[in-house]
């Protein structure tokens, strides 16, 4: 890109993809704008007028709004613990040479591509079934009686359904991150005098905390936004109920787009402020 | 302190035998460098001593003690590698630090340790830095100064100097001489530049394919080199080897005459020839000689005053008394 003509072709030629991607963000978000300074009901009456910020007083004070806020943080929180550390235990087990490495580092990412809603019942029909379900025969083979995950255990169903969903995009990040680390630096250490354990804290765990903190930052923005996996198993009911989801019941189940709307906002100011925050972490940690 | 007897080693990677059996002895406070053209094994013997590979089979006895069982922290050596290895996410105190710090010392015995060793490596002013921040030089350093703090029973350097530039290798290669000479801790040192180990070594070990062709002093290596691999391999242009009548007439098959033991003359010689490529280096000029009915091009040295234009007709003498004969086998007939 060094001369006005190639920079000005580069211009060209990347406005059709940057008007494509602003125009999907923008009206999506200048609508909802719009519709949380709105009454406004589309089953009882439609629009009935402006009422600037009683929206937004409205989601806050509802006591619905916290303990949406808390489930949202539990379930990101949860997921993000499981999925980093089995992630990097996994990846250092794929690291080693074994046979069938590829067949095998094919059957870890495939839950990566099964989708949301189909992951979601599988668990729920399949695993979790208190009948059924391959856990509650499981349990019943031990003799115990078998918990009723969805209900008894509902936030930690959740949480194990969509760590079981992000567990491969972890695994897969962070086993090219080992794969770059110089393995005299493995040898030098062992030279040193530093035992197994000591290895993978001094020298593997810090080459691996760009790819940890990048893992999180992705994880992170996607994991606010689950849906299809609580709409599926608990319907947001015992404690699942995220902002997502709280959104979600607002606009469909109460029919009212203005509060919704109001709630949208929120939630993509909270996106902000996580992006942001974690963009810092990870430009300090990519500084280096 | 820091003996090293390698017996009847040897190293397989499956059916392939990397080193067949083997033994050398390498005493305490000697320089030792493993030189051969790549692949002939030398890195991998290194590693066999370290203990980052296991022998297939054999003894190394480091001071005494067999340790070919032992893991490598426990040998007592240290081994600064070809890309140096620091820990990129250490400061260079750190990095120095790191063995003592897995060996459990308090910590004003680590900055003790650490500040001494940076203070002979010239590194004080960078304790703080990151490997990162550093040029090639100083990183070399403190892959070094990582191996000092240690006090090891021995040295190992694998290709160290590999990644510099020229200067920066001619410097290098002094202050490691320089630090043997303090230290007089034994160092195993292996490279592919003979070079290096004409300039460092108190013994070389010439290998070829796991096999040692010759152990000896540099200039014993250079006087009477055992065979014609030893002989195009050490010395810098390469020995001359001419094969045919001319040797028949000294009762050999082969003989090798270096470039420095033939004199040039614009009138008068034994053979006679045409000059190619002449590489001035200032204080000596390297003719290479064609058409001299010997079937090979001659590189010979001449002081860098002469001066001979591509395409002159000179006449060469090769001293008789410093010749070397090799018989059918390649070996040296005394």
């Amino acid at each position: 890109m060094s001369t006005k003509a190639s920079r000005s072709a580069a211009r060209l030629m990347l406005a059709p993809a940057v008007i494509l991607l602003l125009g999907w963000m923008l009206v999506p978000l200048t609508l909802t704008l719009i519709f949380s300074f709105q009454r406004y009901l589309p089953l009882r009456g439609g629009f009935q007028g402006w009422v600037g910020f009683e929206n937004y007083v409205r989601f806050v004070t509802s006591s619905a709004f916290w303990p949406s806020v808390q489930a949202t943080v539990i379930i990101v929180g949860g997921v993000l613990l499981i999925t980093v550390t089995l992630g990097i235990l996994l990846a250092i087990l794929l690291d080693q040479p074994m046979w069938g490495q590829g067949m095998v580092r094919i059957l870890v990412i495939a839950p990566f591509f099964v989708m949301p809603t189909v992951s979601g019942l599988v668990w729920k029909n399949m695993f979790m079934d208190p009948n059924n379900g391959l856990l509650s025969h499981l349990w019943r083979s031990f003799g115990a009686d078998p918990i009723i995950w969805l209900s008894d255990a509902s936030m930690l169903s959740i949480i194990l359904i969509v760590s079981w969903q992000w567990l491969p995009f972890a695994t897969l990040i962070l086993l090219t991150a080992i794969q770059s680390l110089d393995s005299e630096q493995l040898e030098a250490a062992e030279m040193d005098g530093a035992p197994v354990l000591s290895r993978f804290w001094h020298i593997i765990l810090p080459h691996l905390s760009r790819a940890i903190t990048i893992v999180i930052l992705i994880q992170t923005i996607f994991l606010l936004a689950i849906f299809a996996e609580i709409f599926v198993t608990t319907q947001g009911s015992f404690g699942t109920r995220t902002l997502t989801y709280l959104i979600f019941q607002r606009v469909l189940e109460s029919q009212n787009v203005g509060l919704g709307s109001a709630g949208g906002i929120y939630a993509v100011i909270l996106a902000n402020i996580f992006a942001l925050f974690l963009m810092r972490i990870v430009g300090k940690n990519l500084d280096r | 302190m820091g003996q090293i007897v390698l017996e009847k080693v040897t190293k397989s990677f499956g059916d392939v035998t990397v080193i067949p059996p083997l033994d050398l002895t390498i005493e305490d406070g000697e320089f030792a460098v493993f030189v051969g053209p790549s692949g002939c094994g030398k890195s991998t013997l290194l590693r066999l001593i370290a203990g980052l590979e296991d022998v297939s089979s054999g003894e190394i006895r480091i001071d005494g003690k067999e340790s070919a069982s032992i893991p490598p922290a426990k040998r007592g050596l240290a081994m600064v590698f070809q890309s140096y290895a620091l820990y990129p996410h250490m400061t260079v105190r750190k990095n120095i630090a790191f063995p003592l710090r897995m060996a459990g010392l308090d910590k004003a015995e680590q900055d003790r340790r650490v500040e001494q060793a940076a203070a002979v490596l010239n590194l004080t002013d960078y304790l703080e830095r990151r490997p990162g921040q550093l040029s090639g030089g100083q990183r070399q350093r403190v892959a070094i100064g990582r191996a000092i703090v240690r006090e090891p029973a021995a040295f190992l350097f694998d290709e160290p100097l590999s990644n510099l530039d020229a200067a920066l290798r001619v410097g290098m290669r002094l202050e490691i001489s320089e630090l043997h000479n303090r230290l007089k801790t034994t160092m195993i040192y292996v490279t592919h530049d003979q070079v290096e180990a004409m300039t460092m070594a108190d013994k070389i070990v010439v290998l070829r394919a796991g096999h040692i062709e010759q152990v000896g002093s540099p200039l014993e290596l250079y006087k009477a080199p055992r065979n014609l691999f030893v002989a195009g391999f050490i010395g810098s242009p390469k020995m001359n080897l001419i094969e045919g009548a001319e040797a028949a007439k000294h009762n050999a098959k082969t003989i090798g005459i270096r470039p420095e033991h033939i004199s040039i003359s614009a009138t008068e010689g034994r053979w006679s020839g045409v000059v190619g490529v002449s590489e001035h280096l200032g204080s000596d000029t390297f003719f290479h000689v064609q058409e001299t009915g010997l079937g090979e091009t001659l590189t010979v040295r001449a002081d860098g005053e002469v001066n001979f234009r591509h395409g002159d007709r000179i006449f060469l003498t090769p001293r008789d008394d410093v010749m070397h004969r090799f018989d059918d086998k390649g070996l040296r007939i005394a």
